[in-house]
């Protein structure tokens, strides 16, 4: 338990810092200006959430395993309303939508609860995507039929079966390692998080050469790779949260961010596509939970296999 | 406070959490800011939620004095719909058949806005299933505005509602909605009613997604 304690008392210092500084810019800018600039507006609001964010990761912490399972369900409830608004629905598509959301949703994180790795692992891309087109092909209503099917597989796998594989590093029992599970989410999350924030500071500071400069103006070369590099310290330098070596901490980090790259990279093509700046205004000065939650939606798959093919004897 | 008055309050804060939990409904005030005049917020209907959805958006104080207007030919035909509209949601009922009805809408309306309450009303009439996304106004908002020219007349428009509850659906599908407020529209001195109409429901339109990125991109 020293381990969580030492965790949160990390956290809560980043934060305050955090919170100083940002007191201090606005501190000094109200001294020569009248009206604050934009951007400090939105990283006051930002720290702000990130104090609620972490306070309600913490209340789910000290229910152990089910209040995980508990907050990811409720984050794949948010995730998936912001989603679905922004898809094309028609009326026929009424009762699969709420069976989305009011079966599975629970299913899936009943299947966690209860750890049955063997179907967890395929209910979403075996049973639900046969299931959720013959449902909608007896509805009748054929009009767009393709993009009505894709978009809601696509939502369900984003939002739920992606999501899921956080609380589900809970359901594996590394040897020597035994009950110490939430650390390794502590892990993921706080470099996944911990590296979109660092890419937004490299971007700020040293970005020039936009990535894909048609879909985000904001993710530069110069903020992808000094996020890259720093937040695989941050990791390394977590390593006695993980099972890992400090040079495998340092790896998994970096490979998450990675990975959280194309995340926030597919999010924002899907809200380019569909003419949003963002998912949705849940949380203040982020937007809406996907914008939070974009990163982690890639990395947590790819995370959990690498944990369980390695780890996992 | 009677009995009455308390289950009315409950209902509606149960209503408005509801309402909240499921949409995360936002209110837009695009036109015009919350005040404590008197109103007539007049709204799209493609679905029964539309005036929870209204009423949770608006302020506490004015929430509770804000009453929706419904037909009475629906919420009369049972006993439960008739005990449900007229005590717990406090709706103002108006019987919309015109040779059948023994009361007239104008009366109760106007009687309602004389006790001080804002009023919700749909002035398309009835739920919109077509693919129009506004029908035709019927003539009651006229009427309101040249008997009441000291009440404000907002249009609200309410978006996704349709998708959340559709006509016949029972359980609501979560999607984020919201409601957008515009500016007031008022009845010009010698303005014929047909003009006035049209005027009030193009203001109305204005505020919908599809015609406010027209709006935006010139």
């Amino acid at each position: 338990m020293a381990e969580t304690v030492w965790l949160f008392i990390g956290l809560l210092g980043v934060l305050t810092l955090a919170s100083a500084i940002a007191t201090m810019l606005t501190w000094k800018s109200r001294r020569t200006a009248d009206v604050l600039p934009s951007t400090l507006v939105n990283l006051n609001s930002r720290i702000k959430a990130w104090w609620i964010m972490i306070g309600g990761i913490s209340v789910a912490f000290l229910f152990g395993k089910h209040g995980v399972i508990f907050l990811f369900a409720f984050v794949s409830f948010a995730s998936l309303r912001e989603y679905v608004t922004l898809t094309h629905t028609r009326r026929g598509d009424h009762r699969i939508l709420i069976g989305m959301f009011l079966v599975i949703i629970p299913i899936q994180y009943y299947l966690l609860w209860i750890e049955w790795y063997g179907l967890y692992s395929i209910f979403v891309p075996v049973y639900c995507f046969l299931a959720m087109p013959a449902l909608t092909a007896i509805s009748g209503d054929t009009e767009r039929f393709l993009e009505r099917v894709s978009e809601q597989q696509w939502g369900i796998m984003l939002s739920v079966y992606c999501i899921s594989h956080v609380p589900a590093l809970l359901t594996l029992h590394i040897p020597g390692f035994e009950g110490k599970g939430l650390l390794l989410i502590a892990f993921l999350i706080v470099t996944v998080q911990g590296s979109d924030v660092l890419q937004y500071v490299f971007g700020k500071l040293f970005g020039k050469h936009k990535v894909a400069p048609k879909i985000s103006p904001s993710k530069t070369w110069e903020g992808l790779i000094g996020g890259i590099i720093s937040a695989s310290l941050l990791g390394a330098s977590l390593a006695w949260l993980t099972p890992f070596t400090v040079a495998q901490a340092g790896l998994m980090a970096g490979l998450a961010c990675i990975m959280g790259f194309f995340g926030g990279l597919v999010a924002s093509a899907i809200k380019r596509d569909r003419g949003v700046k963002d998912w949705g205004h849940m949380i203040e000065g982020h937007g809406g939970m996907l914008d939070r939650a974009d990163s982690l939606i890639f990395a947590a798959p790819v995370f959990f296999h690498i944990v369980r093919y390695f780890w996992i004897p | 406070m009677t009995f009455k008055a308390m289950m009315r309050r409950t209902c509606a804060m149960l209503l408005a959490g509801l309402a909240r939990g499921v949409t995360g409904v936002r209110p837009i005030w695009q036109g015009c800011s919350p005040s404590d005049r008197q109103r007539i917020y007049f709204a799209n209907h493609c679905s029964h939620g539309d005036f929870i959805l209204l009423s949770s958006s608006l302020p506490p104080r004015e929430r509770e004095r804000t009453r929706a207007v419904a037909g009475a030919d629906y919420w009369k035909r049972n006993r439960l719909r008739h005990i449900l509209a007229k005590d717990l949601l406090n709706t103002v009922l108006v019987d919309r058949n015109w040779i059948e009805r023994s009361d007239d809408p104008m009366v109760i309306m106007l009687a309602a806005l004389e006790q001080g309450s804002s009023l919700i009303v749909f002035p398309e009439g009835t739920r919109n299933m077509t693919d129009e996304p506004l029908l035709r106004f019927r003539s009651g908002l006229y009427n309101l505005a040249l008997a009441r020219p000291d009440v404000e007349l907002v249009p609200c428009w309410i978006e996704n509602m349709s998708r959340v509850l559709p006509k016949g659906a029972f359980l609501p599908v979560p999607l984020l909605c919201r409601v957008v407020f515009g500016t007031p529209v008022a009845l010009e001195p010698n303005e014929d009613r047909k003009d006035f109409l049209n005027r009030a429901r193009q203001s109305l339109l204005d505020l919908s997604p599809e015609q406010q990125k027209v709006l935006n991109h010139g």
